[in-house]
């Protein structure tokens, strides 16, 4: 794994809610570098900070405290906001929210026109995002004729346009049918395959375990950081924080207090592995 | 409250280019305290089937009864259907606008012209059923609350109109795993409590196999199959012909069973999976 191409140095970020005299605080000297190429997963409770953090990383917030930079990139500058949303590209949760554009192939084309890319490369581009998420038979159509799944993926299209280094999705499942899931969660792997970093905000635990590191906010500071091995196995601590272990972790746990000696496992294929030997 | 629904068929944009038809020859059946679940992925036509049972949309053909009387009958009274049935959308809690959370929960059995004393006992039911604490809450600001206490705050809402059937549209979406929990404990507590009909149209599998009596599953505006979670649930190819997966549970029940291990039975729960692979471990220990 390379450098460092998110670097959250003791940030801060603090709002002010109505009649309140004391700030609050989204997060709280938050510190914390993501390898370039890594696939990271953020995990917390709704308010534990982590859309904060998200917007964060791209000049969408602005710290309140500490610094963040993005490929070298501090966010404060302004000067550099485009070179920071260009190599960090974002996909929320709401696909209705994130398509501009009458025509999908229209929609992708409306990243790198902004960054003022060649018209002949931008048909480029269009073309191999949308393949590479599975879309590009559908580039003529109305982004409202898709499914959920569809139009999420339209949008990861629209950000692999920018030819970003890395791409932070916020909870890009929580509205999407089984299936919907699979496909965008194939389409994140797809990714990380190419050596692009990835920054995945999820409340599905299942998510998690795919990715190679797992950080846990609890109201606006890291409480835990580590591998998904590493991560699940603190059940005691995940549960205190509102949050889950995956089914095989709490499935293993169960199993143990049965006197089974079932090892420290986390994916369905790993406890495939064990029960099936 | 029973529900019957019968050869029912919505086309939107009739007359258009874009004419669709969302639902067609829809029939089903939910006795009157049942939990009945619809599942079916995005546009499967659930949220257009839904809005049939309480009158916001009108059928293009075909029936709906509303405990034995046809809801689009001449002399209907529909405000009366509605508070019967309770229709939660997806993300209800953008439908909160009062500046008190009282004042929100209080908004519709006003609106019945309830007396203030009848009006306050409703209130107050809703929230304990719902598990927000009327001391500490109810005069704080709807948009105070966590994600979890809004969408609380909104099924409270409708329950204080008193339905005798509550309609959950994806309830839990977008929760985290311990508000999730809640909302899932929330509506078991109000079924036993009340014993209204609830119908669940969910994403989560998991949930399903655990909380209903029946499900049905839709594809392509039209029921596809129904039965116990158990009979559904055993119907995998169906499934995924219907663009479906299975509980987790049950998932990993398959694939134990592919590598070799004789599980037997499909487990809905991790409650009955532990019990399995419990079993089987015994066995081939012996």
């Amino acid at each position: 794994m390379g450098k460092d191409i998110i670097v959250l140095d003791a940030l801060t970020y603090e709002y002010r809610k109505e009649d309140e005299e004391q700030p609050v605080k989204a997060l709280d000297g938050v510190s914390l570098s993501v390898a370039e190429g890594s696939f990271t997963a953020v995990l917390g409770k709704n308010g534990s900070g982590k859309s904060t953090l998200a917007k964060n990383i791209n000049a969408l917030l602005l710290p309140s405290g500490g610094a963040v930079y993005v490929d070298g990139f501090n966010t404060a500058d302004e000067a550099h906001v485009w070179e920071i949303r260009q190599r960090a590209g974002m996909v929320f949760q709401n696909p209705d929210n994130q398509l501009v554009s009458a025509i999908v192939e229209d929609d992708v084309a409306f990243g790198p026109e902004n960054l003022g890319v060649a018209t002949e490369e931008i048909k480029l581009r269009i073309e191999r995002s949308l393949k590479s998420v599975g879309m590009y038979e559908f580039r003529k159509k109305g982004p409202h004729m898709l499914s959920g799944g569809q139009k999420q993926r339209v949008a990861i299209a629209g950000v692999i346009a920018m030819r970003p280094k890395c791409v932070i999705f916020d909870e890009p499942t929580a509205m999407l049918d089984p299936k919907g899931r699979e496909e965008v969660m194939d389409v994140i792997r797809m990714l990380h395959g190419e050596g692009v970093t990835i920054v995945l905000i999820t409340h599905f635990m299942e998510e998690a375990v795919h990715a190679d590191r797992v950080v846990i906010l609890d109201d606006g500071r890291v409480a835990l950081d580590g591998t998904p091995e590493e991560v699940f196995l603190e059940m005691e601590a995940i549960r205190e924080m509102a949050l889950d272990a995956p089914l095989v972790v709490e499935l293993a746990d169960r199993l143990r207090r049965r006197g089974w000696d079932v090892p420290p496992v986390i994916k369905m294929e790993e406890m495939v592995e064990y029960l099936c030997r | 409250m029973s529900i019957v629904v019968k050869n029912l068929r919505h086309v939107y944009g009739e007359g258009t280019p874009y004419e669709s038809v969302a639902l067609d020859d829809v029939s089903l059946e939910i006795a009157d305290g049942e939990f009945v679940s619809i599942i079916g992925h995005t546009g499967s036509g659930k949220s257009t089937l839904v809005q049939h049972l309480n009158g916001i949309l009108k059928p293009k053909s075909g029936e709906v009864l509303v405990g034995g009387v046809n809801i689009a009958a001449k002399g209907v009274n529909l405000p009366e259907v509605r508070r019967k049935i309770g229709l939660l959308f997806q993300y209800p809690e953008y439908q909160l606008f009062e500046e008190t959370l009282y004042k929100d929960i209080a908004f519709g059995p006003t609106n019945l012209g309830l007396s203030a004393d009848a009006v306050d006992s409703r209130v107050r039911e809703a929230m304990a059923l719902t598990g927000l604490d009327f001391d500490a809450l109810s005069e704080r600001s709807p948009f105070e609350l966590s994600g979890g206490q809004k969408r609380k705050a909104a099924i409270a809402g409708v329950l204080a109109m008193g339905p005798e059937a509550l309609v959950l549209d994806e309830p839990t979406a977008g929760l985290d795993p311990r508000s999730h929990r809640d909302i899932l404990a929330m509506i078991r507590r109000i079924r036993e409590e009340r014993g209204i009909t609830i119908i669940l149209i969910s994403h989560n599998m998991g949930d399903v196999a655990e909380v209903s009596d029946r499900v049905y599953v839709m594809d392509g505006g039209r029921i596809a199959f129904f039965g116990t979670p158990a009979q559904v649930f055993a119907n995998k190819a169906r499934l995924k012909q219907s663009g479906l997966g299975l509980p987790p549970t049950l998932e990993l029940a398959e694939l134990l069973r592919a590598g070799g291990a004789d599980i037997e039975g499909d487990p809905l729960t991790l409650d009955e999976a532990v019990e399995l692979i419990d079993a089987y471990l015994e066995r081939r220990g012996a």
